[in-house]
């Protein structure tokens, strides 16, 4: 669906900017050409969120609504039933200041030692560097489930199983890999009269390359490999879960409660938009930065 | 913080790669990240290859102690016709999912290209939300949609007259299951593989785009010959990290079935895990995990050397 419109754009549009970059105004395929591109575009959005906006509307909707063979497109009436089942459940807060403390924990430590190292291999040529990106790559082939015996036995004999630090220990190791990796990538992509820009701007260094750089990785580091499964071994005692462990108790022997269960997807979503909300400053910098490029 | 202040003071210097000075400063900045990977995952390493030759089951685990049986679990393994199987299906998998991700994710970055501002903000804020799904949160959306008895997607399938969907269960058949599979995890994919290779495009000279267009090329040569070549750097990047990801698929399958996956459908993961943890024989399970590595390794060795050296020339 996605696949005719997209490379029959290419294009329309292709020849409409240069017009426009050599004065003329957009003619009339130009404008066709985008109209189809932008509808293309909204089609792609439905669909990629489509899921979530699922969750959020069955999050909302009374029982008889969210068990009906017809679906229900929009949540009305709407009752609130589900989210107060799900936080009266048994650790529901326990849990929410669990994931708040790891996912923090590991963003900005993994943050800070990723960006010096992804520094280093991007813009440095030194001795053992390549070593370093094998052994960075090598890193991310070991499957994580698999490690869950050594890590336990070795987070046992200091003592730190069922231990929040513990588990950002190992969040850490397993993020910092990806997070190097791909900040090298944007580090040694990032041209640096973007940089230089934002220094003219009167930003550090730093600074500038954090507003350029770190709205791309932001989300990433949020989800990747922090929401782990591996969270259900290393964390054995129920106040001391994460959400997501959390999650997986609205599974009964009678299958999921879908109501509550969405609610409770819903709420573990909500630190990240919490997250977003925060950093819209740096985010709305980062979605238009192609127009430092025209 | 320090390191990078003083990594400001050697001004135009940072902007040259090779160096004939030695220098202190890149050593500085990659330790704290070594020290961090490797204090913590080089003991668990060890012992995995360790328990990999070793006898270890549950009586062992309290003990802590197995016994020593050299490679008699790989020789047991490789015997065994269902990982064999296994291997064949997780391959299968890796390719179709990694060919979906990177087809559809670059044309949705062309796309971006091509849309109004507006939109290209609404497109680019779904597609961050759907980036920080949790996993987990994903897959129970997703189970949620593809029900069998209420899911929206049965009903939508039925109403465009797709075939009759009422009722469908979509795991009674694994290559069904397996569909669904892949559309939880090219879902989660698109996102990063997309912004990536959007911000990539952004580098793309225009002026190179122009000429090409000046002299005759239609819009798929360029494409080919101008874009493709420009963006292979992260277009490598992108098929390894997709490559080892999806190779590595244990959460779609192991949650999504409900913690119950029949052997229909083990993926190497899934398989490992089940070793370990369903019939607690940890050094098969090791020993899985193992040459679940070296696959990989001859899996990527193409894709890792070729970033090897574009990184060493464009460092």
């Amino acid at each position: 669906m996605i696949a005719p419109g997209t490379a029959h754009q290419g294009v329309r549009v292709g020849r409409g900017r240069t017009e426009t970059r050599a004065g003329y105004r957009i003619n009339l395929r130009g404008r066709t050409g985008r109209i189809l591109a932008d509808i293309t575009g909204l089609a792609v959005f439905a669909v990629m969120a489509f899921p979530l906006y699922w969750m959020i509307a069955t999050a909302f909707k009374p029982g008889r609504d969210i068990l009906s063979l017809t679906p229900k497109w929009i949540p009305a009436p709407i009752t609130l039933q589900n989210f107060q089942d799900a936080i009266e459940r048994p650790f529901f807060f326990d849990d929410v200041k669990n994931s708040l403390f790891v996912v923090g924990g590991t963003v900005l430590i993994s943050l800070a030692l990723a960006f010096l190292a992804a520094v280093a291999v991007a813009r440095f040529g030194f001795k053992g560097r390549t070593a370093f990106i094998i052994l960075i790559i090598g890193v991310q082939m070991v499957p994580l489930n698999a490690l869950i015996i050594p890590l336990y036995l070795m987070l046992d004999q200091v003592g730190q199983t069922d231990s929040l630090p513990g588990v950002i220990a190992v969040y850490l190791a397993v993020v910092l890999p990806f997070m190097i990796w791909t900040l090298r990538g944007f580090v040694a992509n990032v041209p640096v009269e973007l940089e230089e820009a934002a220094m003219i701007d009167g930003c550090t260094r730093v600074e500038a390359f954090l507003r350029v750089v770190f709205p791309l990785i932001g989300p990433g580091l949020v989800a990747t490999a922090i929401f782990g499964f591996i969270a259900y071994v290393l964390l054995a005692s129920p106040e001391n879960q994460t959400l997501t462990v959390w999650l997986a108790s609205f599974t009964t022997n009678h299958g999921p409660q879908w109501g509550p269960l969405m609610a409770a997807a819903t709420l573990t979503g909500l630190p990240v938009v919490a997250f977003f909300l925060i950093l819209q400053r740096w985010l709305a910098g980062g979605l238009t930065a192609g127009a430092v490029k025209g | 913080m320090g390191a990078a202040i003083a990594a400001r003071n050697q001004g135009p210097a940072l902007h040259r790669p090779r160096r004939r000075r030695f220098n202190h400063l890149p050593y500085a900045l990659i330790t704290p990240a070594s020290l961090a990977i490797f204090g913590i995952l080089a003991f668990p390493l060890g012992m995995l290859v360790y328990l990999s030759l070793q006898h270890y089951g549950l009586r062992e685990l309290f003990l802590h102690q197995g016994t020593w049986v050299g490679l008699d679990n790989f020789r047991t393994i490789l015997a065994d016709p269902l990982f064999q199987q296994v291997v064949v299906r997780s391959l299968v998998f890796t390719v179709a999912n990694v060919a979906l991700t990177l087809i559809l994710s670059t044309l949705i970055a062309l796309l971006m290209l091509k849309v109004s501002r507006p939109i290209r903000t609404i497109l680019m804020g779904g597609l961050v939300f759907v980036w920080a799904t949790p996993v987990i949160v994903a897959i129970d959306i997703w189970q949620w949609m593809f029900d069998y008895e209420f899911g929206v997607i049965n009903y939508l399938l039925t109403q465009i007259h797709a075939g009759n969907f009422i009722h469908h269960n979509w795991f009674d058949n694994p290559f069904q299951g397996f569909i669904v599979i892949t559309v939880v995890v090219v879902w989660g994919a698109i996102p990063f593989v997309t912004i990536t290779l959007f911000a990539a495009l952004l580098q793309v000279p225009d002026d190179v785009l122009e000429a090409a267009e000046i002299d005759g090329a239609k819009p798929w040569q360029t494409f080919w010959n101008v874009t493709v070549p420009i963006l292979k750097p992260i277009f490598l990047i992108v098929i390894s990290l997709s490559t080892i990801w999806d190779f590595q698929v244990f959460n779609q399958v192991y949650v999504m079935l409900n913690q119950r996956p029949s052997s229909d459908y083990f993926v190497i993961a899934v398989y490992s895990y089940r070793e370990s943890f369903g019939i607690t024989q940890y050094g098969l399970g090791a020993a899985i995990a193992v040459v679940m590595v070296l696959i990989l390794i001859v899996v990527t060795f193409f894709y890792v050397r070729q970033t090897l050296q574009t990184a060493e020339i464009g460092a």
